[in-house]
């Protein structure tokens, strides 16, 4: 197959900035040359390939939008979501594991922890050698994660844990955890949520690995379970009250998702087009055929649009006036989007398409997972409801 | 220490090259320009050899037109210091890019000059070796390791059935070979910082030209196979066609 050069129907790349193209294809050269070779066997035996841990770290992939004072790169918005396109054309794992680290875990600690928290932690994870996960979902609260039920009870000098999260990303590689539990107020007497970092090797504090998957195979998914944890005091982030802390860590991690999926989808519209070229039915090549051609057609079309709202979403973040039902939209319609491209393009590659010789069926597993994690496809429906409505459908 | 690598734009190897309509040049349309991927082993190692004794300078230069500062505008990113753009729109051959190339270093106070061993567009192989001799530099050429001590390098190349071990004292030029390390990738930190790194761009004018492209074409597209026949009988048939057609037997 012939190498991945991007697509780029609607000459997008006039849009970035050098630097911004740079970027995007030094993290293209590094997928296609380090990551792809290991991927499918890593897919196939579901394990992560923490070997490539480092690499990325180097390259600077970790928080890459965060300050260079804690050893991370200070990249503008579109540079970070143009390398989370390419690290997903990848693997939805690989930029999961991105995400999680930079979006979920060092994010909060940068927009909620004290400095100290931030010169503690945040140097080591730029490098990799601390890997971080979030605690928000747990076993009966997903959609809805104001009901948690993890809670945290004052003790002196700090807090004792109990509770339990479930779907975590990196859960069982993680050193440090950024968990979210109720706390109440002792003024108000009211319940509110707060992020705790949890430590690996803590009394009381696992987290085992959830088997079994069909999705994200090459990505390590765990539980947490939190049973009498004790919690200095100088692990609780002191900035964040309420559901908006983790609310706002999701919403960085949602601008990566809306760029990744970009790239599984265009990594499986390039293997179809491929293949179209090269496998003969009927005496010629199937991609001479009307019916691929208007699935070729459809597929590239669903990319450029979403490649654009893509880079207006980048451009809006820039400036600091991205509003959350922005990135909802764009999260929303590209996930289902790069799940359509993906079916799409395994229905052009016939039975090949299922197998490990090609990314597709890959892709498209990866991609019943990204539509539904980080607020799912109708919770995503109903945010853009309220924001055309102005009636909350889910509160 | 100063050290300078010679860098040379070449298209990407995935490109499908047409050529122009002059028929002696590529119709540089729809090409992805790259690294020459000997020149990166160039760079990774003039960036060991700084990084190793903590300091110096790291100067990249190439000849060519505007588009070359894209390539490099890489090397910077990977971490070389400044660059330096000889700038032409003219195709040089290798005495004229050697010519310029040494009047460019002559006064750099370069203690090596770095060189891919060749370039992968027209692999010439001879800027490195022309260069380093009008700049009256001992040269080694495609070397697969590197080591230095003090002001001697110790060199490795692979030669027919074996390897040459070679000492040289800088300053001196040397070309790489594929196998002398592996490059690294330009990190966010590196690209970022490049954009701030300075390319000094100079006019250049060639002089006289020594060799002329008279003409290039593509490889001529392979006939068909044949089909002698099935199984074991057909044996006889097939080493009759190799033997008497093809004589390859």
């Amino acid at each position: 197959m012939a190498r991945f050069s991007g697509v780029d129907f609607y000459e997008i790349d006039s849009l970035l900035s050098e630097e911004e193209r740079q970027i995007r294809d030094h993290v293209r050269g590094w997928v296609e040359d380090r990551y792809l070779p290991l991927v499918e066997r890593a897919y196939e035996e579901a394990y992560f390939p923490a070997e490539v841990i480092p690499e990325i770290a180097e390259m600077g992939l970790l928080g890459a939008t965060l300050p260079e004072k804690y050893g991370c790169a200070g990249v503008n918005a579109l540079a970070y979501g143009l390398a989370m396109q390419e690290l997903e054309r990848g693997d939805s794992g690989l930029r999961s594991f991105a995400s999680v680290q930079g979006s979920l875990a060092m994010y909060p600690i940068y927009a909620y922890g004290s400095e100290a928290q931030r010169m503690k932690w945040l140097p080591r994870m730029a490098k990799g050698e601390l890997v971080g996960c979030f605690g928000l979902t747990e076993p009966d609260f997903g959609s809805n994660p104001a009901g948690m039920i993890t809670r945290a009870e004052r003790k002196v000098g700090g807090y004792v844990l109990n509770g339990a999260k479930m779907w975590i990303t990196n859960g069982t590689i993680a050193d440090l955890a950024i968990v979210w539990a109720k706390l109440r107020d002792e003024d108000t007497g009211r319940d509110d949520i707060h992020g705790f970092i949890l430590e690996k090797g803590m009394k009381g504090f696992s987290a085992p690995e959830q088997k079994r998957k069909h999705s994200l195979r090459a990505s390590v998914t765990s539980e947490l379970i939190l049973q009498d944890v004790v919690v200095p005091e100088e692990n609780l982030l002191p900035d964040a009250v309420g559901l908006k802390g983790p609310l706002g860590c999701l919403s960085q991690a949602r601008f990566g998702i809306a760029f990744g999926v970009v790239g599984s989808a265009m990594a499986c519209f390039h293997a179809a087009a491929e293949y179209s070229k090269s496998r003969v039915q009927f005496g010629r090549p199937i991609g001479g055929f009307q019916l691929v051609q208007e699935r070729l057609a459809d597929m590239l079309t669903q990319i450029t649009q979403a490649q654009l709202l893509c880079v207006q979403l980048g451009r809006l973040k820039e400036r600091g006036t991205v509003r959350t039902e922005q990135i909802s939209l764009a999260k929303r319609n590209n996930c289902e989007m790069a799940l359509e491209v993906a079916r799409e393009a395994r229905d052009v590659l016939g039975a090949n398409g299922i197998t490990a010789e090609y990314p597709v069926m890959r892709h498209m597993c990866n991609l019943e997972s990204v539509k539904t994690y980080e607020g799912t496809h109708n919770i995503h429906t109903l945010v853009l409801g309220e924001a055309i409505t102005g009636i909350a459908a889910y509160r | 220490m100063i050290q300078v690598v010679c860098i040379k734009q070449v298209a990407d190897s995935e490109t499908r090259v047409k050529i122009g309509a002059d028929g002696k040049s590529l119709d540089p349309s729809g090409v992805t320009w790259i690294l020459n991927p000997y020149d990166e082993f160039a760079v990774e190692q003039a960036l060991r050899v700084k990084e190793k004794l903590g300091a110096g300078e790291v100067i990249a230069v190439s000849l060519g037109g505007a588009g070359v500062q894209a390539t490099l505008r890489n090397v910077l990113a990977m971490g070389a210091d400044r660059a330096i753009h000889l700038k032409t729109n003219s195709p040089a051959d290798p005495l004229q890019a050697a010519r310029a190339l040494a009047a460019a270093i002559r006064d750099l106070g370069a203690q090596i000059v770095w060189f891919g061993r060749q370039a992968i567009d027209d692999d010439a192989a001879q800027v490195g070796p022309m260069t380093a001799e009008l700049l009256q530099l001992p040269c080694v050429t495609s070397i697969a390791s590197f080591e230095l001590e003090g002001t001697t390098a110790t060199v490795e190349r692979d030669i027919e059935g074996g390897r040459e071990v070679v000492e040289v004292t800088l300053p001196a030029a040397l070309t790489t070979d594929k196998g002398l390390n592996e490059p690294r990738y330009a990190s966010l930190k590196g690209i970022m910082a490049a954009k701030k790194k300075p390319i000094d761009e100079r006019p250049l004018e060639l002089g006289e030209a020594g060799l002329e492209v008279v003409s290039l074409a593509l490889p001529a597209a392979r006939s068909a196979g044949r089909i002698v026949g099935q199984g074991t009988a057909a044996v006889p048939e097939l080493l009759r066609v190799l033997r008497e057609e093809a004589r390859v037997l």
